[in-house]
């Protein structure tokens, strides 16, 4: 692992500009960038100016969403593709600086350099916008950046959770899921140290906000149909037709700016998970 | 358990003059409620279609999406009395934006019954064209719920 490590573009085997423009645009949608970058309350084409600003609150204190829209001051607009990658893939901003991980690099750290090339290509094309971005709001000691190091080095895995995925359909949904949509964020539980319980991938967690919890997608607690699952992804409607609140309303409108195999491959990669049992009041 | 439901709010009432019982609110609570239902149960209907489960009835669908475009020009003030939101009281995941916010929860129900419209134009005109029809009504659905209702877990 080369956590804390610049990349050059020796390191990089896709430069920005190589994909094209449409496959660019499902990247930034798949990732999933506009659902926290974006202002708060955002919707429409607003969700293209990743003006930051929404709060995120944790166990750690409130982490706030960075300005990473293309103004040449307080956003990234003077960073360089190589700036770009380091920071997806090591979690280290252009001055070196450690990023908390509230910013999901552990799972873009997967992402093909193909993908970070049309990201980068696709941000490019986004307005810029002004806000100066607010520092976050974290309690002693996760205070201290360099502390952030060592969380890197006991977080930080190269290898994708689901070992095997030997149909093209499911090594797509393991990429989606894992990489580029980073859904095990919310949905594993964490330690003391706010790393991911491997052992419970999937299997539900607590609201970091605090309120409720976030649900078990494993085949042991979801039993909803592949067809189902994809097409809750698509449209927000569960089996019964009530439709997704909260945060996942918004994965929900990302997600259904992709192709119809995307959501059936994360269908597949659901039901191919190993099972983690339900804890006491559901989950 | 609802006599001590009833003695926790009359303790409330006492320190928090205008708090209302939920009671107050029954018959408001089950018309939106219901209203929910019956676009849930039609949206089944047209999903099962969608999604390939159940075969395409043109005829069905299209009673389907009429019911849908009837619910969402439904004067939706009687509903939603003042107090009546998840924070006053039980029995509901309304937020208290819903009145706070009263242009843009008017707004996003207003736009789940042009999406209903556009879907009862296509409803008879074959199950391809259902998808994307569907879908748009279930993204203003999310909209608001993504703004207004509490998440349920």
């Amino acid at each position: 692992m080369t956590g804390g490590q610049r990349l050059s573009s020796d390191d990089l085997s896709a430069a920005a500009g190589d994909g094209d423009a449409a496959a660019a645009e499902q990247v930034f949608w798949a990732a999933g960038c506009a659902s926290c970058h974006a202002a708060p309350e955002a919707e429409g084409d607003a969700l293209l100016t990743l003006a930051g600003g929404q709060r995120f609150p944790s166990d750690f204190g409130t982490f706030v969403a960075p300005n990473i829209s293309t103004d040449q001051q307080v956003g990234i607009g003077g960073w360089s593709f190589e700036d770009f990658a380091t920071a997806l893939r090591n979690g280290v901003s252009p001055q070196g600086r450690h990023y908390y991980p509230a910013f999901p690099y552990p799972s873009y750290a997967h992402m093909t350099d193909a993908d970070i090339a049309d990201l980068w290509a696709f941000m490019r094309t986004l307005p810029a916008d002004q806000t100066p971005s607010a520092g976050h709001e974290l309690s002693f000691p996760f205070s201290i950046r360099r502390s952030v190091a060592v969380w890197k080095w006991m977080n930080l895995d190269d290898e994708f959770v689901l070992g095997a995925a030997d149909t093209e359909s499911l090594a797509r949904g393991r990429y989606l899921v894992e990489a580029l949509s980073h859904c095990a964020e919310c949905h594993t539980p964490r330690n003391a140290f706010g790393g991911l319980v491997k052992g419970r991938w999937m299997g539900g967690a607590p609201n970091p906000s605090g309120k409720g919890s976030i649900p078990n997608i494993t085949p042991g607690a979801l039993d909803w149909s592949a067809t189902d699952i994809a097409y809750y992804l698509g449209t927000g409607f569960t089996p019964d037709y009530d439709s997704a609140g909260g945060h996942m309303a918004r994965v929900v409108q990302n997600l259904a700016r992709l192709p119809d195999g995307d959501r059936q491959a994360i269908a597949a990669y659901l039901k191919a998970l190993p099972p983690v049992a339900p804890l006491d009041g559901g989950g | 358990m609802k006599i001590s439901h009833a003695i926790c709010l009359s303790a409330a009432l006492a320190t928090a003059p205008g708090l209302a019982f939920a009671q107050d609110f029954e018959a408001a609570l089950k018309a939106r409620q219901g209203q929910f239902r019956i676009m849930a149960l039609n949206l089944g209907v047209l999903g099962g279609m969608a999604k390939g489960e159940v075969a395409y009835d043109a005829a069905l669908a299209e009673l389907a999406a009429e019911n849908l475009e009837t619910i969402s020009e439904l004067h939706q003030a009687p509903l939603w009395p003042e107090g009546s939101d998840n924070m006053a009281i039980d029995g509901t995941r309304a937020l208290p934006s819903i009145w706070d916010d009263r242009a843009d929860f008017l707004a996003k129900w207003d736009a789940f019954g042009k999406a209903a419209e556009q879907l009862e134009e296509v409803a008879d005109e074959g199950q391809s064209a259902l998808g994307p029809a569907v879908g748009a009504v279930g993204k203003a659905c999310g909209a608001c719920h993504d703004a207004h209702r509490q998440p349920s877990s």
